[in-house]
């Protein structure tokens, strides 16, 4: 899958890849209403991975349903929307939308976006909250629900199994860990928003823990993310309990990667004898 | 317009002047068309600190002899590892990407192309493909001293060539804004530019003021190129764009330039 933010739409990538191939698309977060988002600058380049402070830009769910959709549906039999919010009626609303929208197989409930100033990440970073927008968001949406988590807490297991109690068919994580750069010159933050979300192979040690923990502490799926770069890394999660694993941040430094991971899974297995992905999934020997 | 990916060669590089450098790449397949005002992204092995694509403007395709050409301004680790590369070095890019500079309407428009530092790099494939559809363009050029004035041979091919620096070591002493062929008769019809922001943002007041077609190129920082990441945009008449897939290339009027 590719995760929600790294890979527009689909279409960017269409030049680039197969995206039919993909497992899923996960689209760009999805909200009530249409979001500007945050000023530039938005991004801070750091060693192996990025922040970013993109704050959730997106021309509301309407748009997205009327003007996007009807491009983009076919393009892969799983489109995923990720639908965020800042207050739960918001989360509410823009899911019993996107469940009308035939093509749409799942949403990913974005309760962990650490770059709007209200809601977003505040549900996702107690038991509590989390647990209130799954609940309400379950009530009305009637296919596949997938809650992503926010690394920015102190027990993400306790997290997973409140969403995953209230109804959740899966869990997807991590989201950006909550981070900061300056620039010592001007003496002044790098990015608008002072702080933002760090992705890339900077935070992979800190997602295979947890998808680890998390794995461990819950029934439903997890769907692995954080830092994946190539096959190695996506085998890695798999085998700490991930179902799926979803490419981010790695969209931007090859636009191809996603269908090289995919071949690098195949190749992996079979040069190890395994018939399916199935075997590998939680198969760490610790 | 459709986007590759892949592998060039490394077939020169050329230091011009301090810190900049010239390279020239190539691929077994001929290169695509590409248009004045896009740019590439780099990918840059071997350096830690380096983790995203650069972004660079294209400065010239030479379909004589399949060669992509970029200017380096070498200041970060990236752009010094790709000064640094060994001849032969494959590459990896992602290309063309972004907008163009819109082409004149009228034969006769008198057009003014200002670059400054690196950022006369596209005003280079900009003058060629001018001259080649029969325009004659006047290139402006600035940099602190005459160091920094570069490829000027190359620009001559293509137009009548006048530089600014601000010791007075090349051209008339002092900034573009302030070069005599501005007030040159007939007055210019369309300005194209490309530079360090106060620089652009100067012609664009010029421009403004004196009723002249301006398109600005901007190089907001920039991580996938391709419109998926949302990082690079500049807030327009149209709210927020990506620099990358609506740009890099703007009409001034797009802008909310306090100018």
């Amino acid at each position: 899958m590719t995760a929600s933010g790294t890979f527009g739409y689909g279409p960017e990538f269409s030049d680039f890849i197969d995206v039919a191939r993909l497992g899923a698309v996960i689209v760009k977060g999805t909200t009530l209403h249409h979001r500007e988002g945050n000023p530039y600058p938005r991004m801070a380049e750091t060693p192996s991975g990025m922040l970013n402070a993109v704050g959730l830009q997106n021309k509301g769910v309407d748009y997205f349903a009327e003007q996007i959709y009807p491009s983009i549906k076919g393009l892969n039999d799983n489109i995923i929307v990720n639908v965020s919010g800042s207050q739960i009626e918001d989360y509410v609303a823009t899911a019993e939308k996107v469940a009308h929208l035939d093509g749409v197989t799942a949403i990913e409930l974005n309760i962990s976006c650490p770059n709007v100033k209200q809601g977003g990440m505040a549900f996702g970073v107690t038991a509590c909250g989390a647990a209130e927008v799954t609940k309400a968001v379950r009530k009305v949406y009637p296919k596949t629900l997938i809650v992503k988590l926010s690394p920015n807490v102190t027990s993400i297991s306790d997290i997973a199994k409140a969403v995953e109690a209230e109804g959740a068919d899966s869990v997807s994580l991590i989201n950006t860990l909550l981070g900061m750069a300056i620039d010592a010159e001007r003496r002044k933050p790098v990015l608008s928003t002072v702080t933002g979300g760090l992705s890339g192979p900077a935070v992979k040690p800190v997602a295979l823990r947890m998808v680890w923990q998390v794995a461990q502490a819950v029934r439903i799926p997890v769907i692995g993310l954080g830092g994946i770069m190539d096959w190695k890394d996506a085998v890695e999660f798999l085998l700490a309990g991930a179902t799926a694993v979803q490419i981010g941040t790695a969209n931007f430094v090859d636009p191809a990667v996603t269908i090289k991971i995919i071949d690098g899974i195949n190749e992996y297995l079979d040069r190890n004898n395994f018939s399916s992905v199935q075997e590998i999934i939680g198969a760490l020997e610790v | 317009m459709k986007k590759y990916i892949s592998d060039l060669r490394l077939v020169s590089t050329e230091e011009l002047s301090s810190d900049y450098f010239l390279l020239k790449f190539t691929r077994n397949e001929p290169l695509p068309d590409m248009l004045p005002g896009q740019f590439v992204e780099v990918k840059v092995d071997n350096s830690p600190t380096t983790f995203l694509r650069r972004p660079i403007s294209v400065n010239y395709v030479d379909k004589g002899t399949n060669e992509l050409w970029l200017l380096i301004h070498a200041i970060g680790d990236g752009t010094r590892v790709l000064s640094a590369l060994p001849v032969g070095s494959v590459v990896n890019m992602v290309y063309p990407l972004g907008n163009s500079f819109t082409m004149p309407e009228k034969a006769s428009e008198r057009l003014l192309l200002v670059g400054g530092g690196v950022g006369t790099a596209p005003m280079l494939y900009l003058g060629a493909q001018l001259y080649s559809q029969g325009f004659h363009p006047t290139f402006l050029l600035g940099a602190r001293s005459a160091s920094g004035i570069l490829q000027l041979d190359h620009f001559e091919r293509f137009g009548e060539v006048f530089c600014t620096t601000e010791d007075g070591s090349m051209g008339e002493k002092g900034f573009v804004t302030q070069h005599s062929v501005l007030a040159s008769k007939p007055a210019f019809s369309r300005i194209y530019s490309c530079g360090p922001k106060p620089m652009m943002m100067a012609i664009a007041s010029y421009a403004r003021k004196n009723n002249i077609s301006c398109e600005v190129s901007l190089e907001n920082t920039m991580a996938c190129g391709v419109g998926a990441c949302l990082c690079c945009v500049e807030d327009t008449q149209k709210g927020h764009v990506c620099v990358c897939t609506e740009g890099p290339v703007f009409n001034i009027n797009q802008l909310k330039w306090p100018i």
